[in-house]
């Protein structure tokens, strides 16, 4: 038997869709079993009474969850995030209900072993309840209580190799695809690249002084599986500068069928027989490419590396050989002035370690600005906004590039200053008249 | 400035404070100690090993405030500046 009953929480698992109550349900009865006969450190039915203030807001419209708190480790101020409930009477389960963000490991590799280590913990220690690379890509334990927090984070560095993440104004677990390790099309190393910036900054990660939270995301290719560019205040992003290289010969082979397009993973119906010119030529947005007889060619001044042609052919096309990193800076989900997309900043990079230019020409300058005049929880895509991409390439030292622009007239002007034309504005009137009447 | 001077300010500075605001932001405090950011935050991280200063963070926004002031209501506004 439920210890509360949640009728319009039942109403959500009526869907065909999988369901957070059913799941929840089935935690609550499996601590309530205890077959494993774990000594639970916080109260056994604290998923019961999660529900049980679940369905209570439902019923009063309105939150019963306050907001923050003074909870973390020693020497963090990161990486816990307290939450309380107003109804401790009632659910004394959920009266302390704090989070736990760990730092997931780079490309999200981890053995069996150490999840299970990890359950096991979190089934002693906390509800049990986990919540596997959200957005924020970091592994998040939900629900324990505030004696436990030290408790955790003990056996989480001693025995796991293992950091907590960011939350607060703080710098946030840096999140990055699998790259190198497993992807041809990787243009660096991700993982190489996320690690070192989480040694190098682990007292931005730890200790907050941020205006609001910064994110850093590592794609190895503008295919962007951990979709930096909408997701990170600085996104950092593979590509190359010399020519998409072309094996003809295994062109010929999708053509003739030889091979599958988009290696057979759109093999679920039928599709017709592969039309290079529909599926490829035709689909390049910079519409760069031909056939020339049997020969394909690419214009590749003209191609923005979108990945769409080698994501279908990647036996017939691969990235070039001069490799590195686009930056991109201000991508963020709503709040104010909606979401926003990652702008251009650093067009090409070189990401070899260890990786001085990166951080000390693009991340601390951003930084120190940032710091400095962006508004208390000003993320800094509002700052570029609010101040201009121009005052950012200024901060960063570097001249603008029509890459920046994404297209005439939405993004702001250029304008020159005074010291930045020779002989600044003054003219020779006299000289101009005789070439203008007034 | 000496860090003993910087630490005197800052509580000197919060203390005043207190009737109205238990809960400050970084910017706050570096504004107190006229440094740059980076350096407020060398003065603050050691304010806060010390125990002078403690975290409080909404999960989204962190801030400071002297250790075991303020209450939890500071963060439904109850004790707004006025
Ligand atoms: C084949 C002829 C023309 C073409 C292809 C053409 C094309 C364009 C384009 C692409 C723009 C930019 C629009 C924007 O960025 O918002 C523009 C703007 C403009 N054009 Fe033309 N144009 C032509 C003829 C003319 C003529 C004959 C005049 C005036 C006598 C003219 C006056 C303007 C003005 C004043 C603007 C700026 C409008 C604004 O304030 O946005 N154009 N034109
Ligand atoms: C080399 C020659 C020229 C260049 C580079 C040039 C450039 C520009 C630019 C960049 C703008 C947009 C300014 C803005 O919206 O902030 C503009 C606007 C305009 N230009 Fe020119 N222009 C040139 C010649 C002319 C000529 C010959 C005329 C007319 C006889 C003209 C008429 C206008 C007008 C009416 C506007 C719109 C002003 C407004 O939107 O308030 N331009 N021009
Ligand atoms: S972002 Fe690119 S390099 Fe990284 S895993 Fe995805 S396809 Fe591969
Ligand atoms: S990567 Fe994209 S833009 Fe470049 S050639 Fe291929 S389809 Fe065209």
């Amino acid at each position: 038997m439920a210890k509360h009953k949640t009728p319009m929480l039942d109403q959500l698992e009526s869907g065909p869709w999988p369901s957070f109550v059913s799941d929840l349900k089935e935690q609550a009865q499996r601590r309530a079993k205890n077959k494993e006969g774990v000594e639970f450190q916080i109260p056994t039915d604290v998923v019961e009474d999660l529900l049980g203030v679940l369905e209570l807001s439902f019923e009063h419209g309105r939150t019963h969850w306050k907001h923050g708190g003074i909870v973390g480790v020693f020497g963090y101020g990161g990486g816990v995030i307290g939450r309380y409930c107003d109804q401790p009477e009632a659910f004394s389960g959920v009266a302390h209900f704090h989070t736990m963000r760990i730092n997931q490991p780079g490309g999200k590799y981890y053995k069996t072993d150490y999840l299970k280590q990890l359950c096991d913990l979190w089934d002693l220690r906390g509800s049990g309840i986990t919540n596997m690379h959200g957005s924020t890509g970091d592994i998040i334990l939900l629900g324990t209580t505030t004696p436990q927090l030290e408790e955790v984070f003990y056996e989480l560095t001693h025995n796991m190799n293992q950091d907590l993440g960011g939350s607060g104004s703080n710098l946030r677990t840096p999140s990055d695809c699998i790259g190198s390790s497993r992807c041809e099309y990787a243009c660096y190393d991700t993982q190489g690249l996320c690690f070192d910036l989480t040694q190098e900054y682990q007292d931005e990660l730890h200790r907050p002084a941020f205006p609001y939270k910064f994110k850093f995301k590592f794609d190895g290719c503008p295919n962007c599986c951990v979709a930096s560019i909408a997701r990170a205040d600085l996104s950092f992003i593979g590509t190359w500068k010399d020519a998409i290289k072309i094996d003809q010969e295994a062109v010929q082979g999708y053509i003739g069928g030889e091979f599958k397009p988009n290696a057979g993973a759109h093999s679920g119906r039928d599709w017709g027989a592969f039309d290079i010119q529909k599926e490829v030529i035709g689909l390049c947005p910079t519409e760069c490419m031909i056939m020339d007889g049997k020969t394909l060619k690419i214009n590749n001044k003209e191609c923005n590396r979108c990945m769409h042609c080698i994501n279908v052919m990647p036996r017939a096309l691969r990235i070039g050989d001069q490799r590195g990193l686009s930056v991109f800076a201000g991508a963020k989900a709503p709040i104010l002035d909606g979401a926003q997309m990652g702008s251009l900043i650093v067009p090409f990079i070189e990401a070899e370690p260890p990786y001085t230019k990166i951080k000390e020409e693009v991340i601390e300058p951003i930084w120190d600005w940032w710091m400095e005049e962006g508004k208390n929880r000003e993320r800094l895509g509002e700052l570029m906004k609010r101040q201009g991409l121009q005052r950012m390439i200024e901060v960063l030292g570097v001249d603008p590039d029509p890459r920046m622009v994404q297209e005439p007239r939405s993004n702001p002007y250029i304008f020159w200053k005074e010291d930045e034309v020779e002989g600044g504005w003054d003219r020779d009137i006299e000289e101009f008249r005789k070439h203008h009447q007034r | 400035m000496e860090y003993e001077e910087a630490k005197q300010k800052i509580v000197e500075t919060l203390t005043k404070k207190l009737k109205t605001k238990s809960k400050f932001y970084f910017n706050d405090l570096a504004k107190i100690l006229e440094s740059k950011p980076r350096e407020a935050k060398k003065v603050v991280n050691k304010l806060v090993q010390e125990g002078v200063l403690e975290y409080w963070s909404s999960g989204s926004t962190s801030m400071y405030g002297l250790s075991g002031t303020g209450k939890q209501a500071g963060a439904e506004g109850e004790d707004k500046e006025k």
